[in-house]
């Protein structure tokens, strides 16, 4: 029989219980997902009981409470804590989506807190993201153009024609929607997943850009578009209430369109 | 000791530290310029504080009202409470309009007028005819412009093939015996390693330093590391006791309510439902100068005119715009009042608090962007080889309180401003002099030392000391007394530093050192903002002093200049402000009473 090992990581053993100080009320356990780059031991699963009536009311809240006072060393990304930059986002109760925007009341029993699913994990709570980025990099997200702006002044563009941007800009790059979507899991290397194709679809929605042809071209490719198959994980996942999902829709369309 | 650490050398033309709005802006205007240039930062550019601008970004394009940039310097120096150089505000409000049209050729996705041209709202404190009505100047992208612009920038930075060096922490300039910058140094929390980067031009855009205080609408991520750094390296940081308080932050969770609500006709109303705002500013109510704004619900609140059961809070109505307006121009902030105050902004008033939001001061510059050095008889010195933008920096164009929308504006134009100095004065490639001997020493030993602390004080316990002494002794108000007291409470956070425990020994990924790293940072900047607010005898902009409540021009027109030694002690000097323009189009603006 062939030797069977698991990917690395991918193992998680039960790792310590912290428990809540006496008197603690409101008592909720959290369960993070622990894995230290220093040592050849597999991830464990932590267990902090949280008091609620002593904690802020987002999951981002709880963490922060676990880091500053009961072990310092727990590792995760976060900076503006109103759901605008895209770091804390994790896998929360099965669901991927940002730890500052998650209430804690919105999980029934206990709370499971795990990185971005299949991506590498650097430590803890935070995954390597450079492939995702340099997928961004690879759709040349600026706007081009052939014909020279007016000199002193703007572009002009219609308020509708600004319309169809809406719901495209916005997007956070936290890949919660890519990180979440099957296709990406089995084909991350060649397919771009959601975020990356949401975002090619905002300069092809654009009415200031010239380069749609050539944008097109770039994503006739059996892998980097054509890997959606419309399972519609990313549009449930968005934290942002973007709808990848149809962005990509829109753009297979658009592929048809020009063929004629 | 080095012998332990990684290290890795590189050369640079420009090395610039920070990717928000200022750091890409300057990266890839040096990029442009022909300059090698790698840009450092300690979070994926486009998670940088800067995307979390609301409102918009100020320029008189007089799209939707008369307007000239004349108008909107005057707002600008009155703003300031004539704390601001007028030189450098004369080239921001100049270049302001040239500066936002290049942001719209860039892709950025500005709201558009029904003629298709880049929509603009009122703002607090711009006005139209030197202070007549208010003028309609600031461009906004719905109310998410710092998102829209930040990635703007982050998409021209690829567009230029710019280098980065992502998730790398900044740790300390490398200085020769000269008093020039040579380079920086930085850990890269991914693998842990050293690098050494040897510059013609270190240029820092790090942002401000919020996080000094327990209640801030800035990110966690704003810890005045620039500052901190240009402290350690004997530099002064410049007025730094002006530190605005926004008007209205959420009650309790402190994000931000921009001010665009009330461009957009939302007011403030206290516990008898009374628009206070008409009383404390007749002529820009609620639209006044944020400084005046905060002070006026501080005092509704202080006698007892709050809302709530604490009555301890102020109304903010929104209710009147209608969900269409909210749904089509606030959608952001109507989406964060759901969330962290549990309001519909279209059925119920959100309720708001003055909150910590901008710092004026930080490393002062002059307008191209040089850092100075001012001595008694040369007060315009500058540091060879170091630059500042940003909110890091202090122009200064906002002197003692910054008008709503002119940060994102100041960024845009003094990043671009570096780019510019950087491709005039420096030739690709040159060849630079060897690093000096242990011109690494500071970085690597107060990370070595901060790695292994083994005190019995954790690093978040100082830190709350440390808020909680900023926001009760440096608040909207401050007295004598309670300054004072503020010192010596501060003297003591900083004194804890030493008994520092860092429990994470790791390179890799240690968030735990970061946090301590970026608390030595925010320490220093504390201590010279409470020092220097406790020194400044008059009330100017956001420095509200009771015992000395009216502007004082003879004695007090003059920006602080405030160093830091390595034992946390603090010495004040001062320098003149320029009373004088950059070019004869426009007369100095003499100092007048300041009324909305
Ligand atoms: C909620 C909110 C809303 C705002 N709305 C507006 C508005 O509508 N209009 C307006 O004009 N202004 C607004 N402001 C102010 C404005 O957004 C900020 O002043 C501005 O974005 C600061 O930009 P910056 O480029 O200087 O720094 P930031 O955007 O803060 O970027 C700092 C950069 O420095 C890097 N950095 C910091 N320390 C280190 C280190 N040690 N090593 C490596 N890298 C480091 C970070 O990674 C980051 O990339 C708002 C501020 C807040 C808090
Ligand atoms: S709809 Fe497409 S992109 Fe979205 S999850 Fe499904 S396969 Fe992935
Ligand atoms: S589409 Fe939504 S989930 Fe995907 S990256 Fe953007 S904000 Fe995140
Ligand atoms: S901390 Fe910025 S999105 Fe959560």
């Amino acid at each position: 029989m062939a030797e069977f090992t698991l990917p690395k990581n991918s193992k998680v053993g039960v790792g310590k219980t912290v428990k809540a100080p006496a008197g603690a009320a409101k008592v909720k356990n959290f369960k993070v997902y622990r894995w230290s780059p220093d040592d050849d031991k597999n991830p464990t699963l932590d267990t902090f009981e949280i008091d609620l009536n002593d904690c802020g009311p987002m999951v981002l809240d709880a963490l922060i409470k676990i880091k500053n006072e009961i072990d310092a060393t727990v590792t995760f990304r976060r900076s503006c804590r109103e759901g605008i930059c895209g770091s804390c986002a994790m896998n929360i109760d099965g669901t991927n989506t940002l730890a500052c925007l998650k209430p804690i009341e919105d999980v029934k029993g206990d709370v499971k807190v795990y990185p971005l699913p299949h991506m590498p994990v650097v430590k803890d709570l935070v995954p390597d993201l450079s492939q995702a980025y340099a997928q961004l990099a690879s759709i040349e997200p600026w706007l081009k153009t052939v014909t020279q702006p007016p000199p002193d002044s703007e572009r002009l563009q219609s308020p509708d024609d600004r319309a169809k941007l809406d719901g495209l800009w916005e997007c956070i790059l936290c890949f919660c929607c890519t990180t979440s979507c099957p296709s990406y899991w089995w084909n991350g290397d060649r397919y771009l997943g959601p975020a990356v194709l949401l975002q090619a679809y905002r300069w092809l929605a654009d009415s200031r850009d010239e380069g749609k042809g050539e944008r097109l071209d770039a994503l006739e490719d059996p892998f980097r578009l054509y890997r959606c198959h419309t399972i519609m994980n990313c549009t449930k996942t968005c934290p942002k209430g973007l709808n990848p999902a149809k962005a990509i829709a829109e753009i297979k369309k658009m592929m048809v369109e020009r063929q004629g | 000791m080095t012998q332990s650490y990684k290290i890795i050398d590189h050369t640079y033309d420009v090395v610039v530290v920070g990717a928000g709005g200022a750091g890409l802006r300057a990266t890839f205007g040096c990029v442009q310029a022909g300059l090698k240039t790698a840009c450092v930062t300690k979070v994926f550019p486009t998670r940088s504080h800067t995307v979390a601008a609301q409102g918009g970004i100020a320029a008189s394009l007089a799209n939707m009202s008369e307007d000239n940039w004349k108008w909107h310097m005057y707002d600008t120096v009155k703003g300031s409470d004539w704390l601001g150089d007028q030189d450098a505000i004369e080239y921001m409000c100049r270049q302001a309009v040239p500066s936002v049209v290049e942001l719209e050729h860039y892709g950025l996705p500005f709201s558009r007028t029904p003629d298709g041209k880049i929509y603009q709202r009122p703002f607090g404190g711009h006005m139209r005819n030197y202070g007549e009505i208010p003028a309609q100047r600031v461009a906004a992208a719905a109310d998410r412009t710092g998102h829209a612009l930040l990635h703007t920038l982050y998409q021209q930075s690829l567009r230029h093939n710019a280098e980065f060096f992502i998730e790398y922490f900044a740790l300390d300039l490398i200085m020769d015996a000269d008093g020039a910058c040579r380079g920086v140094v930085a850990w890269n929390l991914d693998d842990g390693a050293i690098h050494r980067f040897r510059a013609q031009t270190v240029i820092l855009a790090t942002g401000g330093y919020g996080r000094a205080y327990f209640s801030c609408t800035s990110a966690h991520t704003c810890t005045g590391d620039g500052n901190g750094m240009v402290a350690r390296a004997g530099l002064p940081n410049q007025d730094m006791e002006f530190v605005q308080f926004h008007p209205t932050g959420i009650y309790g969770a402190g994000c931000l309510i921009t001010e665009g609500v009330r461009g957009e006709g939302g007011y403030l109303t206290n516990s008898e439902g009374e628009r206070f705002m008409e009383r404390y500013a007749p002529t820009a109510k609620d639209l006044a100068s944020r400084d005046v704004v905060a002070r006026s619900m501080t005092v509704e609140i202080r006698e007892g005119r709050g809302v709530g059961s604490g009555a301890d809070h102020i109304h903010l109505h929104l209710e009147h715009l209608g969900r269409e307006v909210l749904d089509q121009r606030l959608p952001g902030i109507t989406e964060t009042a759901k969330i962290f105050a549990g309001v519909d902004a279209a059925k119920e008033p959100i309720p708001v608090l003055p909150t910590v939001h901008y710092n004026m001061g930080g490393v002062p510059t002059n307008y191209k962007g040089q850092v100075l050095r001012p001595t008694a008889t040369d007060p315009a010195q500058v540091v060879p080889g170091l630059m500042a933008v940003g909110e890091c920096a202090s122009v200064s164009v906002h002197g003692a309180n910054r008008l709503g929308a002119n940060s994102l504006l100041d960024l845009v134009v003094f990043g671009r401003a570096a780019g510019l100095f950087c491709g005039e004065h420096l030739t690709p490639g040159a060849t630079q002099p060897e690093l000096p001997a242990g011109g690494d020493e500071l970085a690597l030993s107060r990370l070595d030392r901060l790695r292994h602390a083994d005190g019995s004080t954790g690093t978040a316990e100082i830190r709350d000391r440390m808020q909680r002494t900023m926001q009760n002794n440096a608040a909207v108000f401050r007295t004598s007394e309670v300054l004072e007291e503020g010192c010596r409470l501060m003297d003591q956070a900083a004194g804890a530093l030493a008994d520092i425990k860092v429990t994470d020994r790791s390179m890799i990924w240690n968030s735990d050192l970061v946090e301590s790293l970026e608390l030595e940072n925010l320490m220093d900047c504390a201590l010279v903002t409470i020092f220097g607010a406790e020194a400044r005898h008059e009330s100017r902009g956001a420095h509200a002093h009771e015992n000395y409540s009216a502007r004082n021009d003879e004695e007090w027109m003059k920006h602080t200049l405030a160093y830091v030694d390595a034992d946390h002690k603090v010495r004040l000097d001062y320098r003149p402000v320029h009373t004088y323009t950059l070019t004869d189009d426009i007369e100095y603006i003499a100092p007048k009473e300041r009324v909305y």
